[in-house]
């Protein structure tokens, strides 16, 4: 499991030959239209500041062109930062030495891509050794762990096909297996499961999922769909203009959203996947009259199930530890699983 | 009005002070260097009389068996193997045995020079923008001058010869490899190269595991090429006395022996074509990753 979480501070892209002369002025409130239009530069990031939790998956959420995709790849500095810091286990990726950023990136890091970027002259095994090899590790040994993970995520038998035999789904499977037996605590996604149809990407959030629970890396999911980003986030920032609007728990998004832009995004939510029981509950157990248990950070969508296979309309909360903590009635859950936040 | 009709040229002194001018200084260059770029070409002049003479001392059974073999190992066509050696004996019944070898030995060894030299600095061309524009125009001139024109110089600091005329030959030859290979890398994806990146890839990692690999087909596609324009250089190369089937061209064409001239040419092309295919045959087998596709 991985022991340390990523501190993105105070973190400032400008494209352009001469970014770090309109540091202050961005700072000071330049806008990115005034600085593209008066500069002929671009703000690709605006004081970018997430502390990504250890273990967890941290969903950066946007449309096209809100950055999200700048900002993975300042993690592993495949771009380098106008200014500011990225910090892992008290060192900061930004002020690291050629080779020290090299190392960083072999054994801190892996990552997968949105349009797969797999070798097409090597097989699915040869493609998976890839980083294994760049770290120098013995052939054979580098054979082994990978096809333990070509196993892993459902590839077994398709060792010694090419890329492009396989189908779309089977090749980010390759790129998953890739990044997996790389054994890094760093997992970075970019925009993994975008170019998937719907759903193989579902069945490629299980797979990740699954694997997560498990290994507990700490991800970093670039997405520009919030279903996605609700599924998979233990932490969502959702991105715009290069700026951070909002950032939190799922729940916290879809109840609490930040402004009307944010609003609007959460309107097709299906909420009843996204809330949970221990947000709506009321605090008073009602003991006996309903057989119905469910657990608190069940969410609502479950606890509308399982009261209505029942024929109950209340279920009491118990929680891990076994207390009941608090009751649910099932006219609350509906309400509250069909109206938007109003803001 | 006689000045509109009358192009303002250059007194005749003049003119001919400078060509004079230019030609003694090239002659002192060459009395006070000849020598040493003489001697700095031995070991190929060595190379070449050894490579030769073992191809023509080699008895011609087993000169064939070796041939159709290296067709094989790259074509991996028997159909190509049995045009090989039918080529081959239907050159020697015609008397062209030895020119056949003579040729074949300067081709290899124009080739191998071509691939050493072209494809580190093909390389190289793809790491420096800076470099490339000023490669770029000298391999054009390569290209574009005819060959005679660099003959004269070369002939005058070399003499006539082997190594004089393998020098055209390469000169020639060279720069299409040298353009493949640094077009080939530089068009290698740039989502995989990233990926390399991602993955902590040193420069030369990602040269060794993403960028030749891919750049194979193209890399081998200027070798084609290369061996090609080599091919069609035998004849130019005759002129200054490298011996084979372009020398046995040139006598016909001096002395209008119909006959001769068109055995020899055909031996020429029949070279050629056998070069060709399996070049191709074995670039096409280097990528066999790209003909399977998902259906």
């Amino acid at each position: 499991m991985a022991s340390h979480g990523i501190e993105v501070k105070d973190l400032f892209k400008i494209f352009g030959p001469h970014g770090e002369k309109f540091i202050d002025a961005v700072k000071k409130g330049m806008s990115k239209t005034e600085l593209n239009e008066k500069h002929g530069h671009v703000l690709g990031l605006n004081d970018i500041n997430i502390s990504m939790p250890a273990g967890k998956i941290q969903v950066v959420m946007g449309l096209s062109g809100s950055g999200k995709s700048t900002l993975i790849r300042h993690i592993n500095r495949l771009i380098d930062p106008t200014v500011g810091s990225v910090v892992y286990e008290g060192a900061d990726v930004c002020q690291m030495s050629k080779t020290e950023l090299l190392d960083f990136r072999r054994h801190k890091t892996a990552m997968v891509f949105q349009k797969f970027a797999l070798l097409p002259h090597r097989t699915v095994v040869e493609n998976t050794i890839f980083g294994l090899e760049i770290q120098g590790i013995d052939k054979k040994d580098a054979r082994k762990r990978s096809l333990r993970w070509i196993e892993r995520v459902g590839l077994g038998g398709f060792e010694d096909h090419y890329p492009n035999q396989l189908s779309g789904g089977m090749q980010q499977r390759v790129g998953l297996a890739r990044a997996l037996a790389n054994d890094a605590d760093i997992l970075l996604m970019d925009e993994a499961f975008s170019a998937l149809d719907p759903l193989i990407r579902t069945d490629m959030q299980a797979v990740l999922l699954d694997i997560q629970d498990e290994l507990k890396k700490t991800v970093v999911f670039i997405t520009h769909d919030l279903d996605e980003a609700l599924r998979l986030g233990d932490r969502i920032a959702i991105l715009r203009d290069g700026e951070v609007i909002q950032q939190g728990s799922g729940q916290e998004i879809v109840l609490n959203p930040a402004d009307a832009y944010i609003a609007d995004f959460i309107k097709e939510v299906n909420r009843g996947r996204v809330i949970s029981v221990s947000t709506i509950m009321s605090r008073q157990p009602i003991g006996e009259t309903t057989k119905v248990e469910i657990k608190p950070d069940d969410r609502l969508e479950t606890a509308a199930q399982a009261m209505t296979d029942r024929e109950e309309n209340r279920a009491n909360v118990r929680d891990n530890s076994g207390n009941l903590v608090g009751s649910l009635d099932l006219k609350d859950t509906i309400r509250a699983m069909v109206t938007a936040a109003t803001h | 009005m006689d000045w509109l009709f009358e192009f303002p040229e250059m007194s005749r002194e003049g003119l001919r002070d400078l060509k004079k001018g230019i030609d003694e200084a090239f002659q002192a260059f060459g009395r006070e260097y000849g020598e040493g770029i003489e001697g700095f070409f031995d070991p190929l002049l060595a190379f070449l009389v050894w490579f030769e003479k073992l191809m023509l001392a080699t008895p011609w059974p087993l000169m064939i068996i070796i041939l159709a073999a290296l067709v094989y190992a790259g074509a991996r066509s028997w159909a190509m193997v049995i045009g090989t050696v039918l080529v081959l004996l239907l050159a020697g019944y015609l008397g062209m045995w030895e020119d056949t070898m003579r040729t074949l030995s300067i081709i290899s060894v124009a080739t191998i020079i071509c691939i050493v030299i072209g494809i580190p600095l093909g390389i190289i061309m793809s790491k420096s923008d800076r470099l490339q524009s000023v490669v770029t125009p000298a391999l054009d001139f390569m290209q574009t001058v005819p060959s005679f024109v660099y003959l004269i110089p070369i002939v005058m600091l070399l003499g006539i010869g082997r190594v004089p005329g393998l020098i055209a030959v390469c000169i020639y030859a060279i720069p299409p490899v040298v353009r493949l290979t640094n077009l080939g890398i530089r068009l290698v994806d740039q989502d995989v190269l990233e990926a390399a990146d991602a993955f902590g890839a040193s420069p030369t990692q990602k040269m060794l595991t993403v960028q030749l690999p891919l750049a194979l087909p193209n890399i081998f596609a200027g070798i084609n090429q290369t061996i090609m324009m080599a091919l069609a250089m035998v004849v130019v190369a005759a002129l200054i006395g490298v011996q084979g089937l372009g020398s046995e061209v040139l006598k016909a064409v001096n002395n209008q022996y119909l006959a001769l001239g068109m055995f020899n040419g055909a031996a020429i092309l029949a070279i050629a074509i056998v070069f060709d295919r399996v070049s191709q045959k074995f670039g096409k087998r280097l990528q066999k990753h790209s003909e399977v596709l998902h259906g």
